[in-house]
Formats: C-alpha cells, sequence, structure tokens
C-alpha cells in the first residue's frame, strides 16, 4: 500500500488542488461523486481506484454531504488540514456563486422546452457517467479479500434494496456494509 | 418567481435557524438530502419561513445545476432570507444555512478520516475499507439507475423514454471505454435534448 502510495502524482500546490475540484465540482450535474473518480483517478490519477473506494466508503458513512467530505479527505491526503479546507472550498465557492445567479434567472426559464430538454439529456448522461464508474470499480473486486460470490451477492442484494425497492439508503449500508466488513476481516491476516 | 411570502426574523430567528442546520449536519448520515424531509418540517410547516413550492423549487435546481447537491441548502437560505425581505437577508441565509450544515459534519468527519489514516494498518480499519467496497458499487450503480429513470419520469409518456434510456446506455459506454472529456458528452446531451429528440 505505501509504495504504491508515493508512485503516483500529486496535486503540487494548494492552487492546483482548488482548481481541480471547481472544474470538477462544475461538472457534476445531479451530483458530483462519479466526477471524482474520473477526474481523480482517471484522468489525474492522484488516487488509486482501491483509495478512492476506501475513502468513498468513509464519506458516505459519515454525517454531512458525501461529496464533500470526500473532497475534504482527498485534499487531506496532501496537504493535511490546509488541503482539506481548500479543497472543501473548491468544491463549493464557484457552484454556490453559479447556483445564486441561475435562482435569480429561474423564473424567466423555467417553463423554455428547450432548456427542460436540455437538462433531461444532461441528467440521462449523467446516468450513464455513473454507471460507468460503478463498472470500473468493479472490476477493482477481484482482489477484494470478500470472496467473489460475496461481492456479488451483496452487490446485487445492495442494487435491488436501493434501486428498485427504494430503501433508505443509511440502512442498507449499514446492513450489507457490515457484511462485507466482517467478511473482509475474516479473510484479512 | 413563486407566490412570494412576507415575513419578519428577528435575531433569534436566525439563531433558531442556524442552530437547527447545526443539528441538521449531525444527522445528515448518507448525504444532506437524507435530512430534507426535517427540513421541510422546520422551515414550511412549523415556522412558514418558506411555501412549499419554493422548498421544492430550491431542491430541483439544485440537482439541475451542476455542483454538489448540498448546495439546495444554500437555495433555501437564500429564500428564506428574500421572503424576509432583502437581497442582504438572502446572502445572510446563505451563510447561516451553509454554515449550520457544514460545520459539524466536518469537523467530525476530518477528526474519524484523520484517526483512520493514522491506523491504516489496523486489521479493522483495512477490514472496513475494503469490506464496504462490494455496496459502495451496488450504491452506485442504483443511483444511475435512479438518476435515469427519474428523467424518463419527467418527459410523461412512457413510449418516448426509451430515447433517454438510449442515451444514458451510449453514455456509460463511451465514458467505460474512453477518456473522451465528460463536458462533451454532457454537451451533446444537453444539445440532443434541447432538439427533442431525446
Amino acid at each position: 500500500m505505501t509504495p504504491t502510495a508515493l508512485e503516483h502524482p500529486r496535486p503540487a500546490s494548494l492552487l492546483e488542488l482548488f482548481l481541480a475540484f471547481t472544474v470538477l465540482a462544475l461538472q457534476g450535474f445531479g451530483g458530483v461523486l462519479a466526477i471524482v473518480q474520473r477526474e481523480m483517478v482517471e484522468r489525474k490519477r492522484w488516487l488509486t481506484q482501491d483509495e478512492f473506494i476506501e475513502d468513498w466508503a468513509v464519506a458516505q458513512i459519515m454525517p454531512g454531504p458525501n461529496v464533500v467530505n470526500l473532497s475534504m479527505m482527498i485534499g487531506a491526503r496532501y496537504f493535511g488540514l490546509r488541503g482539506a479546507l481548500v479543497a472543501l472550498s473548491g468544491m463549493l465557492a464557484v457552484p454556490l456563486v453559479l447556483i445564486l445567479l441561475l435562482v435569480t434567472l429561474h423564473a424567466r426559464f423555467a417553463g423554455n422546452p428547450q432548456v427542460i430538454g436540455a437538462l433531461r439529456g444532461m441528467a440521462a448522461v449523467s446516468a450513464g457517467l455513473i454507471a460507468a464508474a460503478g463498472l470500473k470499480m468493479a472490476a477493482s473486486l477481484g482482489r477484494s479479500p470478500v470472496p467473489l460470490p460475496w461481492c456479488l451477492a451483496i452487490g446485487g442484494a445492495g442494487f435491488v434494496l436501493v434501486a428498485l425497492l427504494k430503501f433508505p439508503l443509511f440502512y442498507v449500508l449499514l446492513l450489507l456494509g457490515s457484511l462485507g466488513c466482517v467478511l473482509a476481516y475474516r479473510n484479512l491476516r | 418567481m413563486n407566490t412570494a411570502i412576507h415575513i419578519t426574523l428577528d435575531w433569534h430567528d436566525w439563531l433558531n435557524l442556524f442552530g437547527h442546520y447545526l443539528l441538521l449536519s449531525l444527522m445528515s448520515l448518507g448525504g444532506a438530502i437524507s435530512t430534507t424531509s426535517e427540513m421541510h418540517r422546520f422551515l414550511v410547516e412549523q415556522h412558514g419561513w418558506l411555501t412549499q413550492a419554493q422548498f421544492n423549487d430550491s431542491i430541483a435546481l439544485a440537482q439541475a445545476a451542476p455542483g454538489p447537491n448540498v448546495l439546495f441548502v444554500a437555495l433555501m437560505g437564500w429564500k428564506v432570507g428574500m421572503n424576509a425581505g432583502s437581497t442582504a437577508a438572502a446572502f445572510f441565509g446563505v451563510a447561516t444555512t451553509m454554515t449550520g450544515i457544514l460545520l459539524p459534519s466536518t469537523i467530525f468527519t476530518y477528526q474519524v478520516a484523520q484517526w483512520g489514516h493514522r491506523n491504516r494498518e489496523l486489521r479493522a480499519v483495512r477490514a472496513f475499507k475494503q469490506g464496504m467496497a462490494p455496496v459502495v458499487i451496488a450504491l452506485l450503480l442504483s443511483t444511475a439507475w435512479i438518476l435515469a429513470s427519474s428523467g424518463g419520469a419527467t418527459s410523461g409518456d412512457a413510449g418516448v423514454q426509451w430515447p433517454l434510456w438510449l442515451l444514458a446506455l451510449a453514455s456509460c459506454l463511451v465514458i467505460w471505454r474512453t477518456r473522451l472529456h465528460l463536458l462533451w458528452m454532457l454537451g451533446a446531451g444537453a444539445l440532443l435534448g434541447a432538439l427533442g429528440i431525446v
């Protein structure tokens, strides 16, 4: 774990970190999470796939907005507390200004069919993006300490419970997550 | 905008608003969106600081706009301030709700993450991080599924949903297999939508 953590690229400065999270946040329509995977793991390579999954699991289980938690944890990896604060502001500052501009324009354009259509098209692309992130992460399950059949069973059950039966996410995470953790614990040395 | 309402807020009300969001922050396990029903109870039903339509608009607009979804909290603060009568109050509202929702959870998460990082060689910490992977992936796929289905729902007629699913599937394949920049894909989706093709 430690050697790979040293090998991959890292942000050169706090400014680069801030800009990276701003660019990333501005691409997120209907959620930023999958963009984090795309930008941080695949394009900039600041994180490995496994590190991303680990950080996300923690960000998800903690209170607070998930991607905000995630940005803080990634920033802290490289610059400690300062990195956490800079990544957090990168994620929020420009999108906040933008959304306040949008809310003042919203009344004028809310009923425009072209605008509604464009938002619908972008949402469909975002759905594809999020699915692709999930598929890419699934490839790493082969190396998991949880046996593959169990991975598939937990993953399948999670999808059915959340996507199809609309169970509250938190309880699914608690139930299936702890099952995964117990299985991993037994197989780790 | 929607039928606006006029309210008066004194410092005690602002403090109440701030305190409530501080509390919500610590309750927002699984993301800020999980506490929306409690926000609704507090802002719309109990105090009447927001109308139902303003509440719904805040969530819908934050979903549609770029950036983290938690910005719906900023919009609620903005609208409470606007209802109280001024743009200055609206900015104060944004600062109040956003600081409230972020402060406790970020401090807590930062401390826990640092602890986890210092103890990353512990068997229990490794088991937690690696054991969560299957369900984390399932949640990602579920989010994609729900987002794709809700896009179809807004177009009403079930017969016109298949182009949207096709677009979602196509972008999934392109993003999975190539390194094309996302903004191209989003632009293409926006164009297809604006032209009424999907």
